[in-house]
């Protein structure tokens, strides 16, 4: 037979469409309404403040708030979903409904399925992504074809929390450690991670302690993209960096997950 | 000959200090329905889970049409069907998702996963309940999707983890039929049970498992034919005396054995053994004459009985 064989990812990503296709309403809701409130709350809101500021132009790069929080929340939205669906759905396939050890006795494997994951978690936050640049798009303040790469980085931002996630969740007994990973790791960067101001703001400690997680590279990247000012050098940079984050973690992950599988 | 398609030899697994299969050799040849029969714990599932190459051997040699799992794993789980002991069906998609999503792990197109799973849902009597959320399922219907679904890649051998465990007496007579059927259309059987009447019914050949080895192979009617006699003398005394009347049945039979609940007489004419004991004056609660069975062999093999 002269077909491809359709690669192991996609396979395990075509399970994952399937299973969400009963949910995709609510969930498609949820991620574009969430991002939309932020945005009216504090885009508009915050906004009329900050922007009354002289000096605050300076410090936000030259542009509105409003253009300001768009890449931001663009951004965080997909870190959380990235982190959400890498706790109990992963914890779930495990050890609940069991569908990895399904996926196990075929001809996929372990890798297959981190790959999977993340490719999954990447159309996602994509899709979500643009909904929001969509409506963003509707208003002559947030409009720019700089939505659409920066939609792109923050799909890449989801699967650099995605990855190093399921590590975790591959290896958790319990789900007690995601609570932890809420409140200790994802709610902190969605304040502290340069979403909604430059992290200059901060404390010299806290700003490194901001810059070490993937958020705050995805953020300044996509906002250099939506606000047009682009660095190259440092752009790459920061995308290099995020993608390190997305590799170690599916290595990490994929070595843990074949351990539990194929033991 | 052919190639037989499992071949183990002194087949080790073991997980730190305990040891769940102590070296076990095994042939299964195409088209033979072959049993794995031992109580809880005595290396079936270990066994099973090296074969559905999701475990690797600890020592010995393991080839499964004529692969060896641990570096051809996927090329060798492209071929089987494996019904795991606990169901890993989605459980909040239809039953005929399971099938279609299955069949894409595979990488059947679309249209031959619809057409497979169409047949296979005819197969698992499941046509009617094709729409319906698995949650919604009984326990019986779970396992025959889950043996649908192992088919989905229209496997030449299909492994079954004990397969009817928590079913009703009735679900698991469906189920039978269902594998019986499997087994007429020239499909491998390979699986494990601690039901003696299932291991008797599905398999031409089996093994008895204790302890991670092997203690006897065989067919059924063989095994029951080499270790048991053709009739069993099953009496119960009153409770509490079993030991005492145990003695007083000496030279009784060929062989007795007294259980907690009841004394077993192991005799060719079971009826005769029973005149003798009321010949000896002893009046048992109940008696109850029947053909030896494979759980004769495992208690006269092991001196324990399945359900241990």
């Amino acid at each position: 037979m002269a077909t491809f064989a359709t690669p192991g990812p996609l396979r395990v990503a075509g399970w994952y469409l399937t299973a969400f296709r009963r949910l995709w309403k609510m969930n498609l809701l949820s991620s574009f309404v969430q991002p939309m409130l932020y945005l009216l709350g504090l885009g508009v809101g915050v906004g009329s403040l900050v922007d009354r500021n002289t000096g605050s132009a300076s410090t936000l790069g030259g542009v509105s708030y409003v253009a300001y929080v768009v890449p931001g929340l663009l951004v965080t939205t997909a870190m959380t979903l990235g982190a959400m669906e890498s706790m109990w759905p992963v914890m779930g396939n495990l050890k609940w409904q069991r569908g990895y050890h399904g996926i196990a006795v075929t001809p996929l494997d372990a890798r297959d399925i981190v790959l999977g994951h993340a490719t999954w978690i990447a159309f996602r936050c994509a899709v979500a992504g643009a909904a929001v640049a969509l409506a963003l798009a509707l208003f002559p303040d947030t409009r720019s074809w700089g939505l659409i790469p920066a939609v792109l980085v923050a799909a890449l931002v989801g699967v650099a929390f995605a990855t190093p996630i399921m590590a975790m969740s591959v290896n958790s007994e319990y789900d007690g450690a995601f609570a932890g990973v809420q409140r200790f790791y994802i709610i902190p960067l969605f304040l502290f991670g340069g979403a909604f101001y430059p992290i200059s703001q901060l404390p010299t400690l806290v700003q490194w302690l901001a810059k070490l997680p993937p958020l705050w590279h995805g953020v300044v990247a996509a906002r250099a993209f939506t606000t047009g000012n682009i660095a190259w050098g440092a752009t790459l940079g920061h995308l290099v960096y995020v993608s390190l984050w997305v590799i170690v973690g599916a290595v990490v992950a994929t070595r843990r997950l074949r351990r539990k599988l194929y033991p | 000959m052919p190639e037989p398609l499992i071949r183990a030899h002194q087949l080790v697994k073991r997980f730190g200090d305990f040891t769940a299969v102590a070296g076990i050799d095994v042939e299964v040849q195409p088209g033979e329905a072959f049993g794995f029969l031992g109580p809880n714990g005595a290396g079936k599932s270990s066994t099973m889970r090296m074969i559905s190459c999701v475990s690797k051997p600890t020592d010995g040699t393991l080839r499964i049409f004529g692969l060896d799992p641990v570096t051809d794993g996927p090329r060798i789980r492209a071929r089987i069907g494996v019904v795991p002991q606990l169901d890993t069906l989605d459980t909040e998609l239809s039953v005929q998702e399971n099938l279609w999503i299955y069949g894409r792990f595979f990488d059947l197109s679309r249209a031959e996963c619809r057409r497979r799973a169409k047949e296979l849902l005819e197969f698992a009597q499941l046509t009617e309940r094709a729409e319906s959320v698995v949650d919604d399922l009984s326990g019986g219907m779970k396992r025959r999707l889950s043996i649908a679904r192992s088919l989905i890649n229209d496997p030449s051998l299909l492994l079954l983890d004990e397969p009817t465990t928590g079913l009703d007496p009735q679900a698991r007579h469906v189920l039978w039929d269902r594998l019986y059927r499997l087994k007429q259309q020239g499909v491998t059987l390979v699986l494990t049970t601690h039901y003696m009447d299932e291991a008797e019914q599905l398999c031409d050949r089996l093994v008895v498992m204790d302890q991670g080895r092997i203690v006897a192979e065989g067919s059924p009617r063989s095994l029951i034919e080499q270790y048991a006699t053709r009739e069993v003398l099953e009496l119960r005394f009153a409770a509490g005396t079993n030991d005492q009347f145990g003695e007083r049945l000496q030279g009784l039979g060929s062989r007795q054995e007294v259980l907690p609940d009841r004394v077993l007489v192991y005799a060719d004419d079971g009826e005769a053994a029973l005149q003798e004991v009321h010949h000896r004056g002893m009046q048992p609660e109940s008696a109850l004459v029947r053909r030896a069975s494979l759980e004769d062999v495992f208690l006269l093999l092991t001196g324990r009985s399945l359900a241990d």
